[in-house]
């Protein structure tokens, strides 16, 4: 099909739809991102004004969740009545989400009219076309007609079968798919009439299904995102769709029906899509929001101005490299607790190392690295001991006539007893995905490069030492780890372990696609131990001591255990060091355990940190635990400095913490090389989390519990639904919807100049999507960017003092609020845990 | 020891009851619901372990009369034997374990406590089946499992589509129902009392009706028809895959295992009825195989894993029909019991397949495994492919078959002129049957001819409801006209004693004008009502929508209401000449009960439209 075909309002309509509908890939490689990415391009408050109203979404929280956050001291009475004198109003009008929909108005003719529930008929079939179509290996029998594009291969079965692809195999229909040159307005012509209103049409056609179109526009875009690729458009989509539109109409209305277009009196979609003047409910809400965010967020940096600098140990007894991500700022805080003169770093979890990995024996690759990067290198897994196990109820053989008459009988009786063992025992199984079985640790990488042109996949294989230099001095360069080298430095990945969990890349690190990071440590540490890599970095003028030997580690949050790779390789002191850090580390995961349990209503308060540990590890294992970590959940600011800044006080697992010293970085070329990976990461995280939160019927997807897997790429509510793209409620249910608190450590005319430079990033600055905020490393000067510039920002009140981390952490189940950890105490509280 | 049973099919209906006062705190109810089931679990397997290790012999147990009156008895009659063991083996444990599982998985979402409460309700209507010695007891539970069913379905109220298939599901279920009644008929027909499955053996004896009767073979079909509605065999497959819109343990239980497994229950319950019907046998094989055919062609193109399972469970049940067909009652028990267990454990980590398959995935050359169809005729497979991709058109078909001519008839009930014309139907109505009863006319052929017209007129009544588009004052008050013209046209030509009438119109009217009182409430709450779409009011007035489904369960005749036993006794009056009265009336208690649902639907599910309230695509 030639596009230029179409008439003018159908190609603006295809234009906007691939704007606006949802842009979520398939569940292999969740990639946090903003839902509301398409109104970015307008401020904060504008954007999800417009959204709610075109879409009905819900966009901020409920009118009575903002009271009783006011009640609780959560919104803050001057703050709220300094922004609600902006608008001249009160706090005395109660704030609300007005209803209000302009999509969809057009296609509720066929009910109003004609008295046809043409989405009831028409949906389920196309979705299990489609579903069929796209399936990722779920069917035992796959889609028969090739995948040469969606509307070929039904154009094809129709042919050639003895019954019609169509559901009443109505002649109209046929004919119009059995014509390569029909187009979407030659069909619109027999079903609208008007070509004025064709694309006002198909807007809302595909707005009725905004889950399977945004998944095929996102393919269209990257049909790289499915392992077994198959060719789909919108376009054809919409023909498709259309074409058994026409077909159920012909069979039910006969086909001299009138067409839809005289009954309607409404705007067309050019109006639609203007974003409306607006509505003074909506100028409420985002003061309400706004005080509640300011509240929030004076409370932070009045804790980071007042906060004593914690300096870092003059020769530490070990370094570690952690992933920035939220959920590992509580087991740094606890390391640090244990081992004061242990000094800890916070980096993207993929260390700076980009690369597809390939597991031994397997046919295929995937990439650790984050979404937008496309690496050239390739790392592969050799002498891996590691043997898959198989669980028979997962595969297809016991769905067939014979296979299943078997199967019952035998298997069948076994799976009561798995079932019984799983629920009052629950342990690791086939089904688990666990982070720990990413990588075989016994196994083999091919880090380094034997020969340039060594190339598998259309990738080298393995790093030139100059690429592995660069990396190297890049990686500690940007979190400036450039001395004090301690003898033992770990690179700590982070993955995650869950059981009937579709939604699990999104516990991985975000920052290797949705993928556990071991690997990533293991190639960095490998790089940064080679002998020649180091010689190349003290001639750039990073020296490394002989003495230093890097580690590669994994951290998995959900179960909070540790593993180490290479021990055997190391020489004996080393171990006997490594023993020692390895007690502080596990120490700290235990008391983490503690710390994130008390999120968890049903595990109880008050237990030691050891049964905390045993209690997560089998949540991660439990059938039946649908939250077997929170994720995410309550993030709300990311900080980039010296760990001299945040070690001194308490976020409650909030922060993502991006190591970064600015003294080695005058104008700002690295904040903005780390700002380019973290505004769009951490704030694309934050306001999935935001939106998914406030709807979490429109903009997430729902409860987890009735959810279906569909063709292994995305979920649904039974078996006829639309896919649910966003974030399920057991993931946000704890969530407060904050925008992320950017903290940047440097002067604020640097810090404005390092996100200057890409526009990009600058867009979600600009436009609010996330707060920005400089604070000076010497004078402590805050500058927050509002309305334009950095304007200073005076925190008001003094920050409290928490004297007891280890009772603070469980005297609620709620947001702790943050406060100033008095230093030196610390070791000695340790020994206090209750009871 | 055959009062065991009496505790056995009883107290669970006693949990239930308990679980709907408990206050609604998460650890209590979960814990009260566990206590009560496995308890009954536990003791319930010792009384089987008992029961197997003496001399296994058939238990039963006859309690006191509900109703007796005229010839006609309404025992509480329960039975125990090998079929019972097993299903009640396999039903105790699973129920035991979703319990157990549930208590975790669902922690923190709405509707916590209406989740455990309507499990209950769900294992009280399994045991009572299972646990019956008549059909009237078989039956009671039958109709639990069918509104279980329809409220676990449609657990996510807030959303269109678990309304919309829980109601299509419930439709199905009303055929099986009908098979049911209609079973009930045939045998007051055949042997002139409420039979006792105890006494099926030797039945035969006492039959006034020659072996070889067609009667008998209607017997059989309408068992079947029971059996495979209820089991979603052919032509019924369709609807099972689309259950599966409730929490993940419920569709396991239900779908995966017990409740669609109830079919092959009551055809082993009832083998000594149809046993030596060969022609009844050979259909119930090839209903048997039919499903096992056409669904393992579904089963084998389903793209989403939940309706693969289910696909892959019901080829399983057509082959189980297929072994109860044949006589290998122990084969059947053990494959039901394999299947049962199989499907619920792989309903329950289906959301595991995701990262399971991608992972196993990547070990494989190629990415999706090449089947069996790939050496066929690419014209055949396309054609198989489509079929069993449109479920081989069973939806459509039931839809033009079943429900299109009524809706068409309801349609054409709508003119204007049937306002009128109604009136007048209700006046001659009423005058004939004055006419008869005054006039005392003897002539059975005109006391026939009025009876099969008021019951018609009676049916008239349901078909308009049905398809009342705005009040659903006038949708509810039909039914309650069609209940007193049924009973005018079983009035016409057998004496309807004033106790029996009581009986019937009891539960009827006062659930009728309950129903009234809270539509009328809501009507000046939200200043008008309508049933053009769902209201969702529900999710505002809790407590109304629970007591309007209390009003609609006793309108509709559910065991809970005297109008229960009042059906069983109007078709006692049905006589086998006035098959059209029994027609009609069999249809009007399939719509009404339908039309009743459809209001509760209308009025008290679905997406509620209001300010800062999240709602849900309707595709979702």
């Amino acid at each position: 099909m030639n596009p230029s075909n179409l008439s003018p309002s159908v190609e603006f309509a295809l234009h906007e739809l691939k704007h606006l509908l949802p842009a979520q890939g398939p569940l292999k490689d969740f990639i946090h991102h903003n839902t509301l990415h398409a109104y970015q391009h307008l401020p904060f408050h504008a954007g999800l004004e417009h959204c709610a109203r075109l879409t009905g979404a819900k966009v901020y929280l409920s009118g009575s969740e903002y009271l009783k956050r006011k009640e609780q001291g959560d919104i803050d009475e001057t703050f709220l009545q300094q922004e609600l004198n902006k608008l001249g109003t009160s706090a005395s009008v109660v704030p609300v989400n007005p209803h209000e929909k302009r999509v969809l108005q057009f296609r509720r003719l066929w009910k109003d009219h004609f008295h046809i529930d043409l989405d009831g008929k028409v949906h389920s079939f196309l979705f299990r076309l489609l579903c069929g179509y796209l399936d990722q290996g779920i069917s035992i029998w796959s889609f028969p007609s090739g995948s040469t594009g969606f509307l070929d291969a039904l154009r094809k079965m129709d042919q050639e079968s003895l019954v019609s692809i169509f559901m009443h195999g109505t002649p109209r229909a046929r004919q119009l798919l059995r014509d390569k040159k029909t187009t979407i307005n030659d069909v619109l012509k027999l079903i609208v009439g008007k070509e004025s209103l064709h694309g006002l049409y198909i807007f809302d056609q595909q707005f009725s299904h905004p889950g399977w179109s945004g998944l095929v526009s996102y393919l269209e875009a990257q049909p790289e995102s499915l392992i077994a690729q198959r060719k789909i458009s919108l376009e054809d989509l919409i023909l498709a769709e259309l074409l058994l539109e026409l077909d159920e109409l012909d069979a039910t209305l006969g086909t001299d029906r009138n067409l839809l277009d005289p009954f309607y009196q409404g705007p067309d979609l050019k109006e639609i899509l203007q974003p409306a003047p607006g509505r003074e409910e909506f100028q409420t809400l985002s003061r309400w929001q706004e005080a509640y965010e300011k509240t929030y967020y004076n409370e932070v940096l009045r804790v980071l101005q007042q906060a004593h600098p914690v300096p870092a140990p003059e020769s530490p007894d070990f370094q570690a490299v952690f992933c920035i991500d939220d959920r590992e700022s509580s087991f740094r805080r606890y390391i640090e607790m244990i081992n004061p003169n242990a000094e800890t770093f916070g980096s993207p979890g993929f260390f700076g190392v980009e690369f597809f990995y390939q597991p031994e024996n397997s046919f295929h690759v995937t990439k650790l690295c984050p979404a937008p990067v496309t690496p050239k290198y390739l790392i592969k897994q050799t002498n891996s001991q590691l043997r898959r196990k198989k669980d028979l109820h997962l595969e297809s053989s016991s769905h067939s006539f014979i296979g299943g008459w078997l199967i019952s009988q035998t298997l069948g009786f076994w799976s009561a007893f798995k079932l019984f063992l799983n629920i009052f025992k629950p342990s690791l199984s086939p089904a688990t995905a666990t982070s720990l079985r990413h990588m075989d640790k016994i196994s083999k990488l091919t880090v380094e490069n034997d020969h340039p042109h060594h190339h598998e996949h259309g990738l080298q294989v393995g790093f030139t030492l100059q690429e592995m230099t660069d990396r190297v001095y890049n990686m500690l360069y940007s979190i400036g780890l450039t001395k004090n080298f301690a003898d033992l430095v770990y690179l700590v990945g982070h993955g995650s372990s869950s059981i009937n969990n579709p939604h699990y890349a999104a516990y991985d690190c975000g920052a290797c696609s949705g993928r556990p990071g071991s690997v990533n440590a293991r190639v960095f540490a490998h790089m940064a131990n080679h002998e020649q890599v180091r010689q190349n970095l003290r001639e750039r003028g990073l020296i490394i001591p002989r003495t230093t030997l890097f580690v590669g580690a994994i951290h998995d949050t959900t179960r909070d255990e540790i593993e180490f790779f290479e021990e055997q390789e190391w020489p004996q002191d080393f171990s006997t060091k490594h023993q020692k850090n390895q007690q502080t580390l596990r120490e700290a995961l235990k008391l983490n355990s503690r710390e994130r349990s008390r999120r968890f209503l049903n595990t109880p308060l008050h237990q030691t940190p050891e049964y905390y540990n045993i209690a997560v590890q089998t949540r991660s294992v439990s059938l039946f635990e649908p939250r077997p970590e929170l994720n995410h959940a309550t993030n709300s600011m990311c900080i980039v400095g010296r760990r001299s800044l945040t070690q001194g006080v308490f976020l409650d697992r909030r922060a993502f913490l991006n190591s970064y010293d600015a003294s080695l970085d005058a104008d700002g070329q690295v904040l903005t090389r780390i700002l380019n990976a973290a505004v769009p990461v951490c704030g694309g995280i934050n306001l999935e989390y935001y939106f998914s939160r406030v709807d979490n019927q429109k903009l997430g997807a729902g409860t987890k519990l009735p959810h279906n897997v569909m063709g292994l790429f995305g979920v649904a509510n039974g078996i006829d639904g639309d896919l649910r793209p966003g974030l399920p409620s057991q993931m946000i249910e704890v969530h407060d919807p904050l925008r992320l608190l950017i903290v940047v450590e440097h002067s604020h005319d640097v810090a404005l100049l390092a996100v200057q430079r890409n526009p990009a990033t600058m867009e979600w600055i600009q436009n609010e999507w996330v707060r920005y905020v400089s604070i000076h490393p010497q004078t402590k000067e805050i500058h927050m960017f509002s309305d334009g510039a950095m304007r200073s920002f005076i925190p008001q009140g003094i920050a409290p003092v928490i004297e007891n981390i280890l009772h603070y952490v469980q005297s609620s189940r709620e947001n702790l609020a943050v406060g100033i950890l008095p230093t030196g105490i610390m070791k000695k509280s340790t020994k206090q845990v209750a009871p | 020891m055959s009062i065991f049973l009496l505790y056995f099919a009883l107290f669970p209906l006693f949990a239930f009851v308990i679980s709907l006062i408990l206050p609604n705190r998460e650890g209590l109810i979960s814990r009260f619901a566990l206590v009560a089931v496995a308890s009954h679990a536990l003791l319930s397997q010792a009384f089987s372990l008992f029961w197997i290790l003496g001399d296994s012999p058939q238990i039963s147990y006859m309690g006191p009369a509900i109703y007796s009156s005229g010839g006609i008895e309404f025992l509480l009659s329960l039975m125990f034997d090998k079929v019972t063991a097993v299903f009640s083996l396999v039903a105790s444990l699973l129920t035991t374990l979703i319990v157990v599982y549930s208590r975790i998985y669902l922690h923190r979402e709405t509707g916590y406590k209406r989740f455990f409460s309507t499990i209950l309700l769900f294992y009280t209507g399994f045991n009572l089946i299972i646990f019956s010695g008549n059909f009237e007891i078989l039956f009671a539970g039958w109709e639990v499992l069918g509104v279980s069913s329809f409220l676990l379905i449609s657990f996510y109220r807030d959303r269109y589509l678990p309304v919309k298939n829980a109601f299509k599901v419930f439709s199905i279920y009303r055929f099986g129902d009908v098979g049911l009644i209609l079973t009930t008929w045939l045998c007051h027909l055949i042997w002139h009392k409420n039979i006792q499955f105890a006494d099926l053996s030797f039945l035969h004896e006492t039959s006034h009706v020659p072996q070889a009767h067609w009667l008998y073979l209607l017997l059989t079909l309408a068992i079947l028809l029971s059996a495979a509605a209820k089991s979603a065999q052919f032509p019924f497959c369709s609807w099972m895959p689309r259950a599966m819109e409730g929490p993940t343990p419920s569709s396991a239980i239900f779908y995966g295992s017990l409740s669609v497994h109830i079919g092959v229950f009551i055809l082993l319950r009832t083998f000594p009825l149809w046993q030596e019907q060969w022609i009844g046998r050979i259909a119930i094989g090839t209903v048997g195989l039919i499903t096992a055919l056409i669904c393992n062609g579904s089963a084998r193109v389903q793209s989403t894993i939940k309706s693969q399972v289910a696909y892959a469970s019901l080829t399983q049940i057509g082959i189980i029909f297929v072994e109860v067909s044949l006589g290998l009652e122990y084969l059947a028990l053990f494959h039901f019991a394999g299947n049962a267990f199989l499907r619920t454990y792989q309903l329950l980590v289906s959301p595991s397949v995701v990262s399971y398959l991608i992972r196993e995935q990547f070990y494989r050359p190629s990415i999706i495994a090449e089947s069996i169809e790939s050496i066929f005729p690419r014209k055949l497979a396309y054609t198989l492919y489509i079929l069993s991709l449109k479920e081989w058109y069973l939806d459509k078909w039931m839809e033009l078959l079943l429900w299109r001519p009524f809706k068409l008839f309801g349609l054409f009930l709508r003119r204007p002129v049937w306002n009128s014309v109604g009136w007048l139907l209700v006046g001659t109505s009423l005058l004939s049957v004055l006419f008869v009863e005054v006039i005392d006319v003897s002539d059975p052929l005109i006391k026939s001819l009025v009876a099969s017209v008021v019951s018609g007129i009676a049916f008239l009544f349901v078909v308009r409801s049905l398809t009342e588009r705005s009040s659903p004052f006038v949708a509810w008050t039909l039914i309650f006209a069609n209940h007193i013209w049924i009973l005018l046209a079983v009035g016409t030509y057998d004496a309807l004693n004033s106790f029996e009438i009581i009986i019937y119109l009891s539960g009827v009217m006062l659930s009728w004008l309950g129903g009234l009182v809270c539509l009328r409430f809501l009507q000046q709450k939200e200043n008008g009502l309508s049933l053009n779409s769902f209201l969702g009011l529900a999710q505002k007035y809790p407590l109304y929508a629970f007591s309007f489904l209390i009003c609609c369960l006793g309108v509709s005749g559910f065991p809970i209401s005297p109008t229960f036993i009042g059906e069983d006794i109007v078709f006692h009056h049905v006589h086998r000449e006035e098959w059209i009265v029994a027609l009609f009336v069999s249809l009007s208690y399939i719509f009404d009960g339908l039309c009743i649902l459809r209001i509760y639907a209308r009025v008290f599910l679905g997406p509620l439209a209001q300010n800062d309230k999240e709602m849900a695509h309707r595709s979702s």
